[in-house]
């Protein structure tokens, strides 16, 4: 048992964070949110050349081989910069299902460019219909004589405009018909019927709904063998909610340091907004549930590798709680920092966005805890 | 990192496991898990203590040179881990884990020599002398007053909340021995003998049915000097140094995480009809369960820092709030799950030796006593507002 830091991670979190800091100040921020493709191809570059986009790929694929703890180290410091790069899409959610389901011809032509910079990802799972539901998918992949046909749509595909290549999730229906299992598609973003509507995303960065209107893949577009991929696809969401967690930790931390020196600078009543005790609770209060964020957000990267239940309650359990924590922290932030609190002119509100962000992405605390509960049963409902 | 123990910490933990099954006997467990208060009764608490003595772990945070059994950090997570699944006396901690760390920290070797060993075989039983009616929270504004009369001090006052008074045979006080310039100077730690002349214990009884607490008043009670521990006026030092020694090593979650599996096995079972199956009620368990989770691994978070040698820092600050706070969650979460049946009060005490049939099954019996006396868990210790005000002081600077 032992939760320090090893050297290396102590690096990479210090380098992390030194990039972060010198490379995303207020002006970057602003600028990319204003630029359409919602980040700087520099800092990708950049990510590239530190190792950052092989980080968890293997070493047989030109990856490092790290694992969901370094995964975590990182996104806590992209958190502290609100960095907006395509980096869950492409590497935490996109390269992490072409390894696990990939056929070795798959991996060899993709894992590479991905930790080389040159190939970004995106993942299409959700759907209007499904809500949070991971297991419902209505597209449907027809079984045609030179490949396959997809059909349907996908919302809220995280830095879809961004990626080369989208990985595209739909039931499988063979020559017998809907054969019950789910397939993943990897279809390049230029293919023609494939649709993408992108939007600016709440809290920095971009994301797109897809239209698939009778889309024409090859044979080799299905990812792997064609065996159900519902487990893979609760797999990647399980370990991007442990990353996602991470990141909200860094936006926490950044919102608790801004109000706890706002508290002491401003003054009403001829004193420090902290020489009162209900601002003093208040910040103590934001700052046990960053730390209990921090131990959640730890506990499911290390959980990412355990038996399936055990690792979907440890990051649902993570999802739920970093999710009030957040809301709470954001909120308080704001409240205490005052109407200033409420308008672009702070920095505030974009971290807050990015928590409520967070929060949202593949379900909000109430289904999580749901879905806790009813992974924690022993016994079925009567 | 790891979230695993390795061999050696296996083995040890297989050890425990192995003395609690050797020494646990059923009505020690029953009577535990039917104990609705803070601290098992002594006869069931001191058998526990003897036993652990027996095997040398009478004491896990003491030094080696008076008992203790050097264990790691991880040692004493483990030991405490599994003595909380298997469901073990909760022995009054007065004894060993608060004056005892004081005797050995500030104590003359007399009073080494005398109170440590009895301490450790358990033929002593301590209560402790904080509190009085009017110091609560503003514990140094205290009026207890031991005046110096040859080699004795006259102590007359009362203290309050005194858990456990009317067994232990000794108590640990914090007296006023002289008025300094702040009221934490002129405060005193004495040793006092409970079957001296002029000491009157009153029952309190708390909303839960339990006697735990009382009143103690002292009446012209002489204390011989040489039981004072340290200096004359020290004694807010060494008070605060205690607190402070169970800082960093806190260990809750095990328990807790116990009591909650009691509720949920509740929930799960026909007696409650099946609470369960309400969305709500499970996602409650379900968060608590998480907060449960977020405790556990700040504990290892701050364990991890020992081991290495690292100073927690004021992270543990955080560990006895949240402790308390998911408590309250715990009990609070058991009389929604009972339902109906937490509208039948048992009022006999013990609830291991009632002589008649209660009116709910047993495994309901402790639930809504729990949540009542459950209370207190907020409010003993130091507030949850005080140790907010440390929260901000220590963590935040403000």
């Amino acid at each position: 048992m032992d939760l320090n830091l090893s050297d290396e991670q102590r690096l990479l979190r210090e380098s992390a964070e030194r990039f972060v800091a010198e490379s995303y100040d207020a002006d970057h921020r602003r600028k990319m949110a204003k630029d359409p493709s919602g980040f700087s191809p520099d800092v990708w570059k950049q990510f590239a050349e530190l190792g950052w986009l092989a980080l968890p790929i293997a070493e047989e694929f030109d990856g490092l081989g790290g694992g969901t703890v370094e995964i975590g180290i990182l996104m806590e410091a992209f958190g502290r910069g609100l960095v907006s790069e395509p980096y869950v899409a492409t590497v935490v959610l996109g390269a992490a299902l072409i390894e696990r389901c990939g056929s070795t011809a798959q991996k060899q032509a993709r894992l590479p460019k991905v930790a080389d910079g040159s190939l970004k990802l995106a993942f299409a799972h959700s759907e209007r219909a499904a809500r949070f539901d991971l297991t419902k998918v209505a597209t449907v992949a027809h079984k045609t004589a030179q490949g396959w046909r997809l059909a349907g749509s996908k919302i809220a595909v995280l830095d879809g405009h961004a990626a080369d290549e989208i990985i595209i999730s739909a039931h499988i229906h063979d020559h017998q018909g809907p054969s019950g299992r789910i397939g993943l598609f990897l279809v390049p973003a230029k293919t023609p019927s494939v649709s993408i509507s992108d939007y600016e995303r709440l809290g920095g960065g971009r994301a797109c709904n897809i239209e698939l209107s009778g889309v024409e893949l090859p044979e080799d577009a299905l990812l792997g063998d064609g065996s159900d991929a519902l487990s893979a696809i609760e797999w990647a969401v399980d370990r991007t909610m442990a990353a996602l967690g991470a990141e909200a930790v860094g936006i926490m931390q950044v919102l608790l340091d801004t109000t706890l020196e706002y508290t002491k600078i401003r003054k009403q009543f001829g004193r420090p907004l902290s020489a009162n005790q209900v601002i003093r609770h208040r910040l103590a209060d934001m700052a046990m549930q960053v730390d209990e964020s921090r131990s959640m957000a730890l506990r499911a990267a290390l959980k990412a590798d355990s038996p399936p239940v055990e690792r979907a309650r440890a990051a649902s359990g993570a999802k739920a709680k970093i999710g009030k924590c957040a809301r709470f922290v954001g909120e308080q932030s704001i409240q205490l920092h005052g109407g200033m609190g409420v308008t672009e002119e702070l920095e505030v509100g974009a971290y807050f966005k990015r928590l409520v962000a967070f929060d949202t992405l593949f379900g909000g605390s109430a289904h999580h805890y749901g879905r806790h509960a009813w992974l924690g049963r022993t016994t079925q409902p009567a | 990192m790891d979230l695993s123990f390795n061999a050696e910490e296996r083995a040890f933990q297989d050890e425990v496991r192995g003395f609690i099954a050797k020494n646990l006997t059923e009505e020690m467990k029953r009577a535990t898990a039917l104990t609705p208060s803070v601290f098992s009764d002594p006869d069931i608490g001191m058998a526990w203590q003897r036993a652990l003595h027996r095997q040398g772990w009478g004491a896990p945070g003491w030094p080696v040179e008076y008992g203790g059994p050097d264990w790691t950090p991880a040692q004493r997570w483990i030991f405490e881990t599994e003595s909380a699944r298997a469901g073990v006396p909760n022995v009054n901690v007065m004894g060993v884990k608060m004056v005892g760390p004081v005797i050995i920290g500030f104590g003359s070797p007399e009073q080494k020599n005398f109170y440590l060993p009895r301490i450790l075989s358990g033929e002593d039983y301590w209560c402790q002398g904080y509190s009085e009616p009017g110091s609560g929270s503003d514990l140094s504004s205290l009026k207890t007053r031991a005046v110096r009369d040859g080699d004795d001090y006259i102590i007359n006052g009362t203290k309050i909340w005194t858990t456990h008074a009317h067994h232990a045979n000794r108590m640990f006080a914090l007296v006023r021995t002289s008025d300094g310039p702040r009221q934490q100077d002129g405060i005193s730690f004495v040793l006092i003998d409970m079957t001296t002349p002029g000491i009157t214990t009153r029952p309190i009884l708390t909303i839960g049915g339990d006697h735990e607490v009382n009143q103690v008043f002292f009446d012209d009670v002489r204390v011989p000097v040489a039981n004072r521990v340290g200096e004359e006026g020290k004694g807010w030092t060494y008070g605060k140094y205690l607190l402070e020694f169970e800082r960093g090593s806190g260990i809750a979650s095990a328990k807790l995480r116990e009591g909650l599996k009691a509720i949920a096995e509740l929930a799960e079972s026909d007696l409650t009809g099946r609470a369960i199956d309400s969305p709500d009620i499970a996602s409650r368990i379900s968060e608590v369960e998480v907060d449960i989770d977020a405790l556990e691994m700040t504990e290892l978070r701050v364990l991890s820092a020992l081991q290495t040698g690292q100073n927690p820092g004021a992270v543990s600050s955080i560990l006895k709030l949240r402790n308390s706070e998911i408590r309250q969650a715990v009990t609070r979460l058991g009389v929604d799950v009972i339902g109906h049946d937490a509208l039948a009060v048992e009022p006999m005490r013990p609830l291991y030796k009632l002589n008649h049939e209660p009116a709910v099954p047993e495994e309901m019996l402790t639930v809504v006593p729990e949540y009542l006396n459950g209370r207190a868990y907020t409010i003993f210790g130091g507030t949850s507002e005080i140790q907010r005000d440390i929260i901000a002081k220590m963590m935040l600077g403000i």
